[in-house]
């Protein structure tokens, strides 16, 4: 593989006052590769993918997305920002904003696109989720597997080279996950850069190219997704897998 | 038929249990030994034609002092001639609010550009004279006109400053944090009537000699800063009821500080807090008397030099009754005016 490395975290540790969340975290992840991450609670999976767009500042190694290292000044933060997408478990779309207008707000203030062009862009990405009857709704009158839906269009409207979901579809209930990750599919079948955390093995096996395991801070274990699930070498992986299949 | 839905409904209403049928009727009691005697006092046997308080022969209330002397409880001593430049000013003010009401969400922007700040500038130069206009100083001002001119100017000013400490209360930046916390405690620390005597006869003390401020101008000035410490505590309230994930998704949409605030932060606190601002804008509307003690006389100052005019002696209670009136009106349509706010915005969130 000699695709372009898109992501790289370099020793990457970071603490909440005493407690050690990040433990010399190394990450390489390459043009349109699909990275899974999954772990017990609290091993800092949010964490992690929370430092890669500084929602969480890091104290120790360095983070790098494309040409940008991040570091304390604004530029490079709203440069890393303005190419990672991501999505949250509760959806957290802007409950005083029209769908549409949580989709355009973004373009046409930090893109400063014209407004006209932000519209035909936000009903380009929520037709792509199909959402696009409910464009004019607010967040409270959609479903969850919708609300989640428009905030994956949401992000796709800043169009960013990379996108970032935390455990997109642990709020939702049974019958909607399935929506949610068709679209996601699609987006990965698109060739998107996406680094998933999520428990949902059935959507890492057919979508990721590698898996990571991360347990108390830690990664402890990184494969390719058909080694992770046919031969995983540490015990707290096994133990992880045999509990979630 | 119509007797016995009134029995029905008095029956679930007033009397459904042996405490609420006391309570209810204590409160009939009340009404009964001082609603009539009221009505017979303000209607039935007051005087509301002549002149003259000899006009004034009845029992009831002497409505002819209100008469008299309405102009200068309206307006103050502001000269006659031009109180149509008063009227003016208001009356812009009252259609552009009106017109708020009719247009469409986008052209409110607008108009409230416009309140804050175009209007300002065009009541004052129509108040105060200009282009030609024969200049009327503050001192001249008074009446119902002042005490609305520092209850716009309070609300104008302190509504911006006031949202500004609040964020400024949340800031990340020590100096910014502690500098709105000193701020906001030093303001809400001291009452209204200091604030009012510092500015009036303290403040012109520290200044270097040759600069003059208007004292009216001072005086409302220091209203507004009063107050926009009750409304950065009020914002705060509401800013701290909002999610960490409204935050994060701004950020993560590359949304700087100001424009996650502006876009998303701030509409959506404020609406929550909405009847909070109305009740400190109404507590600033009837703070404004207290001007009375700087020797400033809105309108009722103004009530008070006419009683104490000795061909008007004993017409306290008519004065009185009548500032009040006017009072409930203004509070009852701002505080109305806010529970349209509040209704609409929460339809809107359904
Ligand atoms: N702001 C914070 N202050 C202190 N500790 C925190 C903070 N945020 C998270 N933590 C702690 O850091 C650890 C990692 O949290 P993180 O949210 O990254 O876990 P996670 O792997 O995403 O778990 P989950 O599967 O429950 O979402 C947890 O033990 C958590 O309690
Ligand atoms: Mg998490």
């Amino acid at each position: 593989m000699n695709k372009e490395k898109v992501i790289e975290l370099n020793k990457v540790n970071k603490w909440y006052g005493e407690f050690h969340v990040l433990k010399d975290i190394d990450l390489s992840v390459y043009q349109g590769e699909k990275i899974i991450v999954c772990g017990p609670s609290g091993s800092g999976k949010s964490t992690l993918i929370r430092c890669i767009n500084r929602l969480e500042e890091h104290q120790e190694g360095t983070v790098r997305v494309r040409d940008t290292i991040l570091d304390h000044h604004t530029q490079s933060i709203e440069k890393i920002r303005s190419e990672v997408g991501m999505v949250f478990q509760q959806f957290n779309l802007f409950p005083h904003l029209s769908i549409l207008d949580n989709c355009t707000l973004a373009p046409s203030w930090v893109r400063k696109m014209p407004k006209k062009d932000a519209e035909d862009l936000a009903m380009k990405y929520l037709t792509k989720v199909k959402i696009d009857d409910q464009a004019l709704k607010f967040p409270g009158q959609l479903s969850g597997g919708q609300q989640q839906r428009a905030a994956i269009a949401r992000a796709l409207c800043m169009e960013p080279k990379i996108m970032l979901f935390d455990e997109p579809t642990s709020a939702l209930d049974p019958e909607m996950i399935k929506e949610v990750l068709d679209v996601m599919t699609d987006l990965a079948k698109a060739g998107m850069t996406m680094i998933v955390v999520s428990h949902e093995m059935a959507f890492a096996k057919e979508v990721a190219d590698r898996v990571i395991f991360m347990d108390e801070g830690s990664i402890v274990e990184e494969k390719p997704t058909a080694q992770f699930f046919s031969n995983p070498e540490n015990e707290r992986t096994k133990l992880f897998l045999s509990q979630i299949l | 038929m119509k007797i016995k839905n009134l029995a029905n409904w008095s029956r679930q209403n007033l009397f459904s249990s042996w405490y609420n049928s006391l309570i209810s009727l204590f409160c009939i009691y009340l009404i009964i030994i001082t609603l009539p005697p009221f009505i017979d006092w303000a209607f039935l046997s007051a005087t509301f034609d002549g002149n003259l308080k000899t006009d004034c022969k009845t029992s009831g209330a002497c409505w002819v002092f209100i008469k008299v002397w309405f102009e200068k409880f309206m307006y103050g001593f502001y000269p006659v001639e031009n109180i149509w430049r008063i009227n003016l000013s208001f009356l812009i003010l009252i259609l552009s609010i009106a017109a708020s009401f009719f247009v469409r969400d986008k052209f409110k922007i607008y108009i409230l550009f416009f309140l804050i700040f175009i209007f300002p500038i065009i009541a004052f130069i129509l108040i105060h004279g200009s282009f030609g206009m024969q200049i009327v100083e503050s001192r001249e001002w008074g009446g119902l006109a002042l005490t609305f001119i520092l209850a716009i100017f309070g609300i104008i000013f302190s509504f911006p400053l006031g949202v500004l400490l609040a964020l400024g209360r949340r800031s990340e930046l020590p100096v910014i944090k502690y500098f709105s916390i000193c701020f906001i405690e030093f303001w809400r620390g001291i009452p209204l009537i200091t604030v009012l005597f510092a500015a009036a006869v303290m403040f012109p003390l520290l200044l270097p000699a040759d600069t003059y401020v208007d004292k009216t101008l001072r005086i409302a000035i220091g209203i507004a800063i009063f107050e926009s410490a009750y409304i950065a505590e009020v914002v705060r309230g509401g800013l701290q009821s909002l999610p960490k994930g409204q935050y994060d998704a701004a950020r993560s949409l590359g949304m700087g500080y100001w424009k996650m605030n502006f876009f998303i932060i701030l509409p959506q606190a404020i609406k929550t807090v909405i009847p909070g601002i109305a009740n400190t804008f109404i507590a600033l509307l009837k703070d404004t008397p207290l001007i009375v003690l700087v020797g400033m006389a809105e309108i009722l100052g103004m009530i008070n030099l006419a009683k104490a005019n000795p061909y008007w002696l004993g017409m306290a209670v008519e004065g009185y009754v009548f500032a009040a009136a006017i009072f409930w009106v203004a509070s009852y349509f701002l505080s109305s005016y806010s529970q349209r706010l509040e209704n609409k915005y929460s339809t809107e969130k359904k």
